[in-house]
């Protein structure tokens, strides 16, 4: 315990059990200094850790018990590991005496989380505590993030031993950020001065090493349009002018098109996804590829950079800009302009600002967005909501976007708005979650009830897997294997947690809804009943080239 | 791409689970480790793993990237056939009747450089240390012969040829210049 304070951690959202109860009891002595958060299920305690780390840029700290409470953090820990969020799982285990013979709630932890963690190790003994917890988090949130499992058994619970704690700052197998190198710079730098035609793409690593002013200063010298990831968003904002959008399958055309027609292409903190790239093989073929990122293995991973340069985004962007000529790129930034256009005219027009029939996903978004003053914290679910939601929310400040990225985890949204409010307690937190998603961790408003953590929950609510069901129409021959729902009232169960909520079914209706429900503070639950059949545009089917847009007309 | 033997050299600190972590990397790849080979390494507390693999280039330095990624792996590399001194080494158990039946022994020893670890009225142990190839012929001849009782091969150790950068004056490298953080 004393180690977690010296670690400055001040928020574990986390559930008693039985190999757990000694921490636990311990707890009870340090309520000034940490504030534990019950959740309702373990995976909603790593969701609400990610939520946390996502905004404050501190490691999220969960605590729960053995066996079926380690297995029930899995899908937080993997998430967390796929999108490079620090974290720190601690885990009961059996007494050390009692390992490995199939003990009441003994399970393989660090077997099982292996794979899906920067470090996992078990604490045997209490001499080790202070050093593990230490490492913990030094590796946690050093270099390229991710989640830490400690695995720690009940008998190294009860001993005591004399307190002597030294933070980590280095281990020698393990070299969290590469030095810059200046031959890689210069490389680099000779390729973009010599571009007519750059483009950036921006990703996580810009946020989690805290490069957006760097990121800006980079941009602006060279004047080099820039486009962001699905976890790069809020790195630029919105009305940043070289700001030229959203990347991937269903981000927007100008960018998606403008990266096969770049002569030089450079990739700062991203890694390449499937979804950002489409089919591999003719992904920017016709440009000068350079890719920045912290760690080794993401270069050449999937795409083979002709310069790479390895370090941290901090570092390696004011090494380029200071050797950066100025330039314009006056046609080439305006030549994005008539993709943008189309876009407007062909998809945006009709799912943002639609006139008559059913209410759309995106403009309930945006509407929000904007009652918000475009200030709010955007957390998503997973599918049609989170796309929607990626695309019509607009950010004026970073760390304003959290969502399950690389695992897509449907049942991420409202457990990681708990955590993200509770890691910026002054900015509204507006949760948008399909039907579906909602329903894979609505236990979790028994933790907004108790703790009255103010989020705003949207759901946008077409009765189906919106996502499943368009693919199922678009590739599927319209056979909608289960993927209808017949859904409870959900403002009915909000009201059963005693938090508010309203259900819009009319377009009139809507504009007095959010405007109640962002009148305070309080955790709120708006339902909005949008079209049934709506489909997220444009789309770059999977596997396809990035130019191979449908826009559904 | 084409697909080749590649030897894999990894060093690290002495932890448990270590293996675990480098075998799960290959296990999503649905790569077979050929052989492998771990043992204390001329450092103190540092262990090295041989580990062969049938892979394309591209694959194995993906796979080496991914392994040298892990906290508590110092370093990964991979090398082919040419860059390394290799060695492997197999045990086959024969029944000595059918040993004596063949009648002398002196040209197999001779031919084969075999070793004789154990013999008694009814087996012998041979030994005999050498590329793949070259234990694989010795067992073939022995099958077709007099039959194989027991037999066993180790994984490959090898030492590379080329000057690499040495481990210790790499830590000492290191250390010098964050140890004092």
């Amino acid at each position: 315990m004393l180690s977690l304070v010296q670690e400055g951690v001040d928020t574990i959202f986390g559930y008693p059990g039985g190999a757990i109860m000694p921490v636990f009891d311990a707890l009870y002595d340090y309520d000034k200094h940490i504030n534990h958060i019950l959740t309702r299920h373990e995976q909603g305690a790593t969701h609400a850790a990610q939520g946390y780390a996502r905004v404050s840029g501190k490691v999220g700290v969960c605590l729960v018990t053995s066996g079926p409470a380690a297995t029930n953090t899995i899908t937080g820990i993997g998430d967390a590991m796929l999108d490079s969020t620090p974290m720190v799982v601690i885990t009961g285990q059996v007494a050390a005496p009692l390992l490995g013979t199939d003990a009441f709630q003994e399970i393989d932890v660090v077997g099982i989380t292996q794979p899906i963690t920067k470090w996992a190790y078990q604490i045997r003994r209490a001499e080790d505590i202070a050093w593990a917890v230490a490492r913990a988090f030094y590796i946690a949130r050093s270099g390229r993030p991710g989640p830490v499992v400690l695995d720690f058994a009940k008998s190294a619970q009860v001993q005591e031993v004399e307190f002597d704690y030294k933070p980590c700052t280095f281990i020698r197998s393990y070299l969290p950020i590469p030095e810059v190198q200046p031959s890689q710079i210069d490389a680099a730098v000779a390729l973009i001065n010599g571009a007519k035609k750059p483009f950036a793409l921006v990703g996580q690593g810009v946020v989690l090493s805290n490069a957006e002013e760097e990121l800006k200063a980079f941009l602006e010298k060279g004047n080099i349009p820039a486009a962001w990831t699905l976890l790069g968003a809020s790195a630029m904002a919105t009305d940043f002018p070289l700001n030229k959008g959203f990347l991937g399958m269903h981000g927007n055309v100008a960018p998606n098109m403008k990266t096969n027609e770049c002569d030089v292409l450079i990739a700062i903190g991203m890694r390449f996804d499937d979804r950002v790239t489409g089919d591999l093989k003719t992904y920017a073929k016709q440009a000068k590829i350079i890719h920045l990122d912290i760690d080794p293995a993401e270069i050449g991973k999937n795409v083979i950079p002709d310069a790479p340069v390895l370090g941290s985004a901090k570092d390696t962007l004011p090494a380029l800009t200071a050797k950066l000529n100025e330039a314009k790129h006056t046609e080439w930034i305006a030549s994005f302009e008539e993709y943008v256009k189309l876009e407007y005219d062909k998809v945006i027009q009709r799912e943002v600002y639609p006139e008559s029939g059913e209410m759309t996903m995106g403009e309930v978004i945006h509407k929000i967005s904007e009652a918000t003053d475009n200030k709010a914290v955007l957390v998503t679910d997973v599918g049609q909501n989170q796309m929607m939601a990626a695309r019509y929310f607009n950010y004026s400040q970073t760390r304003s976007m959290v969502t399950s990225g690389g695992l897509g985890t449907m049942g991420f949204g409202i457990p990681a708005a708990m955590g993200a409010k509770m890691g910026a307690p002054d900015r509204t937190v507006c949760m948008f979650s399909g039907d579906g998603g909602f329903q894979m961790t609505i236990q979790e408003l028994g933790t907004i009830m108790q703790e009255q953590i103010g989020v705003k929950m949207i759901i946008l609510n077409n009765h189906f897997l919106g996502m499943v069901r368009q693919w199922q129409e678009m590739f599927f021959e319209e056979r909608y294997s289960f993927t209808e729902m017949l859904n409870p009232d959900f403002v009915a169960i909000a009201k059963a947690y005693r938090i508010e909520g309203t259900e819009v079914h009319k377009r009139e209706e809507l504009d007095a809804a959010i405007a109640d429900m962002l009148k305070d503070d309080k955790p709120y639950l708006l339902v909005v009943n949008v079209e049934k059949k709506g489909m997220v545009f444009p789309m770059i089917p999977a596997g396809a080239c990035v130019t191979n847009i449908l826009l559904g007309d | 791409m084409e697909t080749k033997l590649y030897t894999i050299t990894v060093f690290s600190e002495n932890t448990v689970g270590l293996l675990g972590q480098i075998t799960i990397i290959f296990t999503r790849r649905a790569i077979n480790i050929e052989t492998l080979s771990v043992s204390p390494s001329a450092i103190k507390g540092i262990h090295k793993f041989t580990i062969t693999l049938f892979a394309t280039e591209d694959v194995v330095s993906k796979v080496v990237k991914q392994i040298d990624k892990r906290i508590d792996i110092l370093k990964a590399y991979y090398n082919t056939d040419e860059d390394l001194v290799f060695q492997e080494i197999a045990l086959y158990k024969v029944a000595t009747d059918k040993l004596l039946e063949k009648g002398s022994m002196e040209d197999l020893i001779r031919r084969y450089h075999i070793r004789i670890l154990e013999m008694n009225s009814d087996f012998v142990v041979l030994q005999k240390a050498g590329h793949y190839d070259e234990t694989q012929h010795l067992f073939d001849e022995l099958s077709e012969t007099v039959g194989v009782l027991q037999f066993i091969r180790s994984g490959r150790v090898a030492i590379t040829k080329s000057k690499v950068e040495r481990l210790s004056d790499m830590l000492e490298g290191i250390q010098a210049k964050y140890g004092d953080k």
